[in-house]
């Protein structure tokens, strides 16, 4: 949540507890930074598996090559990842003790699951990593198998935590006590499928796009061979299809906030009264009540809300103001995704199109330029769209049931968690940074196999790739 | 047995497997921190990073696997556990996060300098890791998480038997990584750099021997209804840890190094299901029983069907890694 949201938070809730305010930053922090390496976890091994497929089915030494570097990357991404996810697993305790001493045993199991799917993916990204040149090459491909299914697993397992807290099902409160706890109605609960696709497609589009502007980044520098060629197509294509369906999927579910979560609809729109039809309002800011540098388009935002021409869109002033989220953030949080990924989708549309018909974009600056910039743009709509949905949901952590500031730790040392979490990440990032940038450069030097070094002596010991 | 007791032991046995595999891991990094110079300790670094690289992630996830059932199974004690041990379990935290980061990032360093700058965190955060996480363990064993959470963040872990937890755990890590690494190096053809580590390791093994005998002492002060299972009912299993831990130093005396393995991990093991059978019944020891902690039946017996299925995935998927990395095709030269 950015300083905004601070202030909103500060404002609204005078007796909140010391531990609201850097629990929020810090869990902001992590889950923000984790996502992106999830991403990767969830959409890499699929795509690894479409060129080391196609390097060994068409025996083409630049697909296998391709294969191997994007193996190599993805170690670095996935022990980053799984750390960061570590840290998460820790903080749902020491940030929310509130929500998981109370409903540990209502929401826990898809976790429990999303662990068992992690174990997979690490066992075998470790046999694959370890397996080049050491395996038969058609086993050593099907690892990549068991771990594109444990993507999926892992992305349902985890986005149905998320949905349980949007849709709180599976449980019954009797005098403040949880009783009739059936885990799998939570974990099963009716927000889950849609924001599963959402989020699956969301990660296919941040790998696919960051990826496929890696490759184009080096055509740009004049490095325009097959090997860039086929390391932008193979990513774009599945940046293209994650691209176009995902709007539709978005639709889908933004029809179900209107009727689920009104309020979180409303800061969507920029609704302050409900309309009949509703407008769709594009940019904007509300300051004292009143919207201030939208541009409204008729009937639209009933449209694209309730897909309907006349439906209202329900407006701030049907929910209490207690328990309004903080409106301009969810607001501009959701139109940035959306106009972003309409973007997207509208440039991928118009590359294929323009291939069709015979004009080949790919050696066009400008398109090339793009290209580049799709990727962290992609990862921006992702953020943003979490921004969206979480801090939409404000001041509940679990809808109607928990607010957030009787969720969060007690605790204001929890401030010192934070800072070094600051430190600790931007440290991370760093070296994530330093290494893959070495990496491509050795690579690009000719040094295939990157060994490590350290020092005189070593190739005694084991002079293999790896 | 109730539910919540047989959960209770499916958790259990997640610690002692992190205990094993996790501390193999994490010992290798107090083998990689004393290896010396980056031209002496070369050949000892590249065997550590041959051994762990392909199994440290797996390792690792046994650690989510013991929280997860923990929050899911026991929500309040975790969170009363959480509350109270907010600093170690941070400062845990910033060990796995930076030895796990720097690890890869070392792997792929371009240059000596910065392969040396992982290398030291990566080898550093090793010892901090299991020193927290053993004082965290320690403070629970000793009764001094409250059930209502919120203890005192200081006094809850600065006490003898937190510390010794937190120093068993290093040197137990220690211990078992010098046994796999010793094996490694004398199978793969290092005589020299085996001959290295069997000192090291038996020196080691001395050492932390004498910390866990003489934690019993504190412990008996500090911990009565620990102390009491400890030496009561555990007594067995500490004697068994003692017998298998002679044996392990017996056997790499004499250079017998495959057994050696093999008593290193019995030791090991037996230590830490002693403190799992001095600590039971309570979750939280003097505050909440196994029974009184548990949630929902419902979560309880979907829970089971995550350990059945991890018995079905992930113990033959991991078995098959594991007899991937020892077998020979693995660790031939190319």
């Amino acid at each position: 949540m950015d300083f905004a949201g601070v202030v909103t938070t500060v404002l609204t809730s005078s007796d909140a507890p010391p531990g609201l305010l850097p629990a929020r930053e810090q869990m902001a922090l992590s889950l923000g930074w984790h996502i992106i390496l999830a991403c990767f976890g969830v959409a890499f091994p699929t795509m690894i598996y479409v060129v080391h497929r196609r390097g060994i089915v068409r025996d083409d030494p630049v697909a296998l090559g391709l294969a191997k570097r994007w193996a190599k990357v993805s170690a670095v991404l996935f022990a980053i990842g799984a750390v960061s996810g570590t840290v998460l697993s820790f903080e749902m305790g020491i940030l929310w003790p509130g929500l998981m001493g109370k409903f540990g045993d209502v929401l826990g199991l898809p976790f429990a699951f999303e662990g068992l799917s992690f174990f997979v993916e690490a066992i075998f990204l470790g046999i694959y990593l370890y397996g080049w040149d050491r395996m038969l090459p058609r086993r050593h491909l099907m690892m990549l198998i068991p771990m594109g299914l444990a993507g999926i697993v892992g992305t349902f397992c985890v986005i149905s935590v998320n949905a349980w807290m949007n849709n709180p099902t599976g449980f019954k409160l009797v005098d403040g006590e949880v009783t009739d706890v059936n885990p799998w109605r939570a974990m099963f609960n009716d927000g889950v499928y849609l924001q599963f696709a959402h989020m699956w497609f969301a990660a296919f589009m941040v790998v696919g796009f960051v990826v496929a502007g890696v490759y184009a980044a080096g055509m740009l520098k004049g490095r325009v061979d097959a090997h860039h060629r086929l390391g932008f197509t193979v990513p774009f294509v599945f940046a293209t299809i994650a691209a176009v369906v995902q709007p539709f999927i978005g639709h889908i579910l933004g029809l179900r906030v209107g009727d689920t979560q009104p309020s979180k609809l409303a800061a969507f729109e920029l609704a302050t009264t409900t309309e009949q039809p509703a407008p769709l309002r594009l940019g904007g800011v509300l300051i004292d009540g009143k919207v201030h540098g939208a541009i409204d388009i008729p009937k639209i935002g009933s449209l694209i809300a309730r897909n309907s021409f006349d439906k209202p869109v329900p407006g701030l002033d049907s929910v209490p103001a207690a328990d309004r989220p903080p409106v301009n953030i969810t607001h501009l949080a959701f139109q940035s995704m959306v106009g972003i990924g309409t973007l997207l989708a509208i440039v991928v549309v118009l590359f294929w199109l323009a291939r069709w018909r015979g004009h080949d974009l790919l050696p066009k600056r400008w398109f090339l330029r793009g290209a580049v910039i799709a990727g962290p743009l992609a990862i921006l709509a992702m953020e943003a769209g979490w921004i969206a949905t979480e801090v939409g949901r404000q001041p509940w952590v679990v809808w109607g049931i928990l607010r957030t500031e009787d969720a969060a730790s007690q605790s204001a040392g929890l401030w010192w968690s934070y800072a070094i979490a600051v430190v600790v990440y931007v440290g991370m990032t760093i070296g994530a940074f330093v290494v893959l940038r070495s990496m491509a450069r050795r690579w690009r030097a000719g040094e295939e196999d990157l060994p490590s070094p350290y020092g005189p002596g070593t190739a005694t010991v084991d002079g293999s790739a790896r | 047995m109730s539910l919540a007791v047989v959960v209770a032991v499916a958790m259990f046995a997640g610690i002692v497997l992190y205990a094993l595999f996790g501390g193999a891991d994490f010992g290798s990094g107090f083998f990689d921190l004393t290896a010396g110079g980056s031209e002496r300790g070369g050949e000892l670094r590249v065997l550590i990073d041959h051994s762990i690289g392909p199994v440290w992630e797996a390792n690792h996830v046994w650690l989510i696997y013991i929280l997860v059932i923990w929050w899911t199974g026991f929500p309040e004690t975790f969170a009363a556990a959480t509350t109270t041990l907010t600093l170690p379990l941070a400062l845990a935290l910033v060990g796995i996060v930076l030895r796990g980061a720097s690890f890869a990032f070392r792997k792929y360093s371009a240059t000596l300098a910065q392969a040396r700058l992982f290398g030291a965190v990566f080898a550093g955060s090793s010892l901090i890791t299991p020193f927290f996480l053993g004082a965290a363990a320690g403070a629970v064993a000793s009764g001094r998480v409250p059930a209502e959470g919120n203890g005192d963040q200081l006094s809850s872990w600065l006490h003898p038997t937190s510390l010794f937890g937190g120093l068993i755990a290093v040197g137990t890590c220690a211990f078992l990584a010098g046994a796999f690494l010793t094996a490694d190096a004398a199978r793969s053809g290092h005589g020299t750099l085996s001959e290295t580590l069997r000192i090291r390791t038996i020196g080691v093994g001395i050492v932390t021997g004498i910390v866990v005998f003489a934690a019993l002492v504190p412990i008996k002060h500090d911990s009565p209804t620990l102390s009491d299972r400890l030496l009561g009912p555990a007594a067995p299993l500490i004697v068994a840890s003692a017998a298998a831990g002679l044996a392990t130093l017996v056997l790499l005396y004499r250079r017998r190094f495959a057994p050696a393995r093999v008593t290193a991990v019995a030791a090991v093991a037996a230590v830490v299901v002693g403190w799992g059978v001095a600590q039971y019944p309570w979750m939280l020891v003097d505050q909440v029983k196994i029974s009184a902690a548990a949630g929902a039946d419902a979560t309880l017996a979907g829970l089971l069907v995550v350990v059945g299925l991890a018995g079905v995935i992930v113990v033959p998927a991991l078995a098959y890694l594991f007899w991937l990395t020892q077998s020979d095709r693995w660790t031939e030269t190319h």
